[in-house]
């Protein structure tokens, strides 16, 4: 049984309270799909059932448990290849320069999912050696609870390692835990995982040098957008880096954010 | 672009072939063993862009096979990526200082495959 527009509409408003994330009619699939399971678990019918039980209200681990089923987790290592590029071959050296003084870095990856990106961008400045001895610290965030103790958990099967994890990094930062793979901990150390909804005031950790907050902008309406990034400008040093998507873009939605050409990925910052 | 699938099974082969064939490669050629590879090799003028090997075979191991190529400076311009089901690190270690460039671990899927040939910079007509 397909859910009915009332329950859809219920559960799009608290997708966009909550989480921002908009969703468009016609996915009426993809909530009952990602619903059900919830259902089941917690022990009712359907997913119009599980609608039922959050309308009666009170039941916030739940609702939180359902907007989290609601968001795309999608993610791989070192995705689309050229930021991290940029990372090791322009932002660090530039940063190196600029923060010899406190020999300090703070970088933030917003909306980590379960935490190939951040473990990216540490194996990136591991292989940076002018930061020897730096203090490097790395804050990665996610709405979803699942996805941060996944992260923070540091284990990955092994289909998840063979998307794009290079074999070299494979043998160097991790180890064999099962079927699986987990971080070591000298990777592991390098990232703090904190929860963060993109709505709200950004994490502690800042301000940050440079700022991951990849392939999450697509889920939120124009004026969201905008909002989220005026808090990221807000987090960032003045000389600092904001990476986006390879599919996002800050024009026509903040206006203080300037595109800069940097090995072929959506690198940006403040406008002098 | 051209690749060469060393892989003992006969259904590995295809899928293998199947992917790369879909990734933009004009040619693939196949093996059953690293010996028959290192024959075909020898036989024709073109040398491939990659080979994707297999580890385990009867015959010639991928293992050996691999050195044997990194062994013949004529085989230097090819990239060698093994695909296969031997996923312990001491393995894996070893198959990179033989001169393996990449290694996948079996089971995977078209998309880790696609994405190793991006790592080594290998795009074929596609993208
Ligand atoms: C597709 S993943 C992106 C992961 C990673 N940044 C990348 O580019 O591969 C999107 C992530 O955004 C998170 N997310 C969605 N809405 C959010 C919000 N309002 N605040 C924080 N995170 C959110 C989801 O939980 C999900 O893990």
């Amino acid at each position: 049984m397909s859910i009915s527009a009332t329950d859809f509409n219920f559960v799009r408003d608290l997708a966009l309270t909550k989480a921002a994330i908009v969703l468009e009619p016609g996915k009426e699939y993809l909530v009952e799909s990602r619903l059900t399971p919830i259902a089941r678990q917690i022990g009712v019918q359907d997913a119009s059932a599980l609608v039922q039980r959050l309308r009666r209200g009170g039941e916030a681990q739940l609702q939180a448990q359902v907007v989290d089923a609601l968001t795309t987790n999608e993610t791989s290592w070192f995705r689309d290849r050229h930021p991290f590029d940029a990372l090791g071959k322009f932002m660090i050296p530039e940063l190196v320069e600029a923060r010899r003084a406190t020999r300090t870095i703070s970088i933030w990856s917003a909306a980590c999912s379960s935490g190939q990106e951040p473990y990216s961008i540490a194996m990136t400045l591991l292989d940076v050696p002018a930061l020897a001895g730096w203090n490097i610290r790395i804050t990665a965030t996610d709405l979803s609870a699942e996805m941060l103790a996944r992260a923070r958990e540091g284990h990955f099967s092994q289909l998840e390692i063979n998307r794009g994890l290079p074999a070299t990094h494979l043998v160097r930062h991790f180890e064999r835990a099962g079927t699986g793979w987990r971080v070591n901990e000298q990777l592991r150390r390098m990232v703090t995982f904190e929860p963060h909804n993109l709505l709200n005031a950004p994490p502690l950790g800042g301000p940050f040098d440079i700022v991951f907050i990849r392939n999450v902008l697509i889920y939120f309406s124009p004026a969201t957008k905008s909002e989220v990034l005026a808090k990221v400008r807000r987090a960032l040093r003045p000389d600092g880096f904001v990476v986006l998507g390879g599919a996002e873009t800050s024009l026509g939605i903040d206006d203080q954010l300037v595109r800069t050409e940097i090995a072929r990925s959506s690198v940006y910052r403040l406008k002098r | 672009m051209h690749a060469l699938v060393v892989d003992d099974s006969r259904a590995m082969r295809s899928i293998l072939t199947r992917i790369l064939g879909e990734a933009g490669f004009d040619t693939v050629s196949q093996a059953g063993d690293g010996q028959e590879a290192l024959d075909l090799l020898a036989a024709s003028s073109g040398l491939p862009d990659i080979a994707l090997v297999d580890w385990n075979m009867p015959v010639m191991d991928g293992l050996t096979f691999v050195s044997e190529c990194r062994s013949n400076p004529e085989y230097r311009r090819m990239t060698l990526m093994m695909v296969t089901t031997e996923s312990e690190q001491g393995q894996i270690v070893r198959a990179l200082a033989a001169g393996a460039h990449e290694y996948v671990i079996k089971p995977f899927t078209a998309d880790a495959i696609v994405d190793k040939l991006e790592i080594l910079g290998i795009t074929a007509t596609q993208v």
